[in-house]
């Protein structure tokens, strides 16, 4: 699944675009009103009855696989664990220590990273001295700095709460970067001949300029927090779901750690859909084609 | 021009990038009065460093020689009374349409209800009261331009800068256009810089068409438009624009080679 799938995002989109200049005043208003309900309707419908074939579909072939003698869990018994973890509490837990993770180290890397961002595409000074750095730590694969991270930070919540936040600190600053380099030259131009300052220009052109780029790279960084979490959980943790799976990889006990797949994926995709409806609240001002 | 204290006054300007090596020459010693309450079109072939002069004006970029003054000052950087229209409408697309209108005056620390009824008044001046808390994407090319021109005109500015403004639109949405600006101006009078490359455009707005010549950039030639009556339709259908316009035409598709060309009346 892509996170940065804008287009699909588009598709929901009710008001069909009118070319600008080439409608007349009365024009573009009045194909918007007319704009099909009805298609409009089966649109969004036919996509949502492929996505739940395609989902039975799915769980169909595992199942035939599971019976035919792979070494795989049926759903039932995936089910039935899942159940059982739920009862006893563990499923509950291991998902809150999850979810603490993540979203503490996910908000300290948004918050560092929006500031850094904007930062660097307003001076070109800092630009320069922060780029290479983060150009540099971009290469590394998140995970790669657990050992080091572990080593100079003890084996407690710190090195992993770390790594998260290295993980979605570099994908949202660039994008935030990305952002404010990116802004139309004519609206600042506009701005200043209506008199606004450098501060105002930041606060009122700049940051609502960019918003789009900063949320489509909180996306990202929820991805790859996410990512980061549960491969760090699997190297060192007492809790959670990556955890979870490692312990049951012992026991060959398949079914949970079906159990912790599947959670990690209903979990990502949560996530990832609230980020999708903030961002289109608040850019629902941007055109899209 | 029999005025005396000129609104605009460019003297020897001078403009000049780097192009690679080379440097190009936008403008080149180009100096012009324009009167209080004028206004002035301006027309020319692509790169005769038509948008320039008015990036000068507006303070966007700065003359490599010369002077730009506005009321006898030297222009330094933009400023709330020189207000300017792009071409490409450059309204902020995360507000509305009366945000836009009250951009600058927030800027300006206008108080809130004054701002909201300054706003409402240059709404209605272009007739888009019933757009007024629409987002831009929702509004035509048209419709688009003329809220632009109600942010511009909402700070009050003494000289309205438009840079091919009506550019973008379509004949018969510029037509409603250029009417519905005489309209707006001949209500609320201001000095108008106005670049167009549409003779009929210049012709039709102008009390001044000012010609210029490409490379480099200079006035080539200046055009009284005097019709005294009312600009619409008779006059635009009528001998006299026909010939105005003939004039204009020549003067643009016409020039001659750069050193052949005629120096500017000396009434500018």
């Amino acid at each position: 699944m892509s996170v940065l799938d804008k287009r699909g995002a588009g598709r929901r989109d009710p008001v069909p675009e009118t070319t600008p200049g080439t409608s007349t005043d009365s024009g573009a208003v009045n194909a918007a009103e007319r704009a099909p309900r009805r298609s409009r309707a089966g649109r969004r419908g036919l996509p949502l009855v492929l996505n739940a074939v395609s989902i039975a579909l799915g769980i169909a072939i595992w199942w035939a696989l599971a019976s035919a003698g792979f070494k795989l869990p049926t759903p039932p018994e995936v089910v039935a664990r899942a159940r059982t973890l739920i009862d006893n509490g563990t499923l509950g837990k291991d998902v809150v220590a999850s979810l603490t993770r993540v979203l503490i180290g996910f908000a300290l890397g948004t918050a560092v990273a929006i500031p850094v961002g904007f930062l660097m595409g307003w001076y070109a000074v800092l630009r320069g001295l922060i780029e290479p750095w983060i150009q540099f730590f971009r290469t590394i694969p998140p995970l790669a700095i657990i050992p080091l991270a572990v080593v100079v930070m003890g084996i407690d919540e710190t090195p992993k709460i770390f790594v998260i936040f290295l993980a979605a600190f570099l994908a949202c600053v660039i994008s935030t970067f990305q952002g404010v380099v990116s802004v139309d030259r004519t609206l600042i131009s506009a701005a200043r001949v209506l008199g606004a300052k450098d501060m105002t220009i930041f606060v009122r052109v700049v940051v609502p300029a960019s918003t789009p780029f900063i949320l489509v790279g909180m996306r990202v960084g929820l991805g790859s927090a996410w990512a980061t979490l549960v491969a760090a959980e699997l190297v060192a943790a007492q809790q959670g779901l990556g955890y979870r799976m490692q312990n049951a990889e012992l026991y060959y006990d398949l079914p949970t750690i079906f159990v912790g797949l599947i959670s990690i994926g209903i979990l990502g995709l949560l996530m990832d859909r609230i980020l999708l409806l903030a961002e289109r609240r608040l850019t629902a001002w941007q055109e899209r084609r | 021009m029999t005025s005396t204290t000129a609104k605009i006054s460019v003297q020897g300007v001078t403009k000049t990038f780097a192009l690679g090596r080379d440097t190009f020459t936008a403008l080149d010693d180009l100096s012009l009065d324009i009167a209080d309450n004028e206004f002035v079109t301006v027309v020319g072939p692509s790169g005769c460093g038509k948008s320039t002069l008015l990036n000068i004006l507006a303070g966007l970029e700065e003359p490599t020689a010369g002077l730009a003054l506005v009321d006898g000052v030297p222009v330094s950087g933009p400023g709330p009374e020189r207000g300017v229209i792009f071409q490409q409408y450059a309204l902020f697309p995360w507000l509305t349409v009366r945000q836009n209108v009250e951009f600058g005056l927030r800027t300006a620390g206008v108080p809130k209800a004054e701002r909201r009824r300054r706003a409402e008044h240059f709404i209605a001046l272009v007739g888009l009261e019933q757009f007024a808390d629409a987002l831009p994407k929702t509004l035509s090319g048209g419709m688009r331009q003329r809220c632009a021109i109600a942010r511009a005109y909402a700070v009050d500015p003494s000289i309205l800068l438009m840079d091919e403004p009506f550019g973008a639109l379509d004949a018969l949405t510029r037509v409603k256009l250029q009417e519905q600006l005489l309209d707006t101006w001949s209500k609320d009078k201001r000095t108008v810089l106005f670049i167009t490359h549409d003779v009929d455009e210049a012709v039709f707005l102008a009390n001044r068409v000012i010609v210029m010549a490409a490379r480099p950039g200079r006035v080539y030639d200046v055009i009284d438009v005097s019709w005294t009556t009312a600009r619409d339709e008779r006059f635009r259908l009528s001998p006299e624009f026909a010939a105005l316009r003939n004039r204009v035409w020549h003067s643009v598709y016409h020039q001659d080679g750069p050193t052949a060309a005629p120096q500017p009346s000396t009434t500018i």
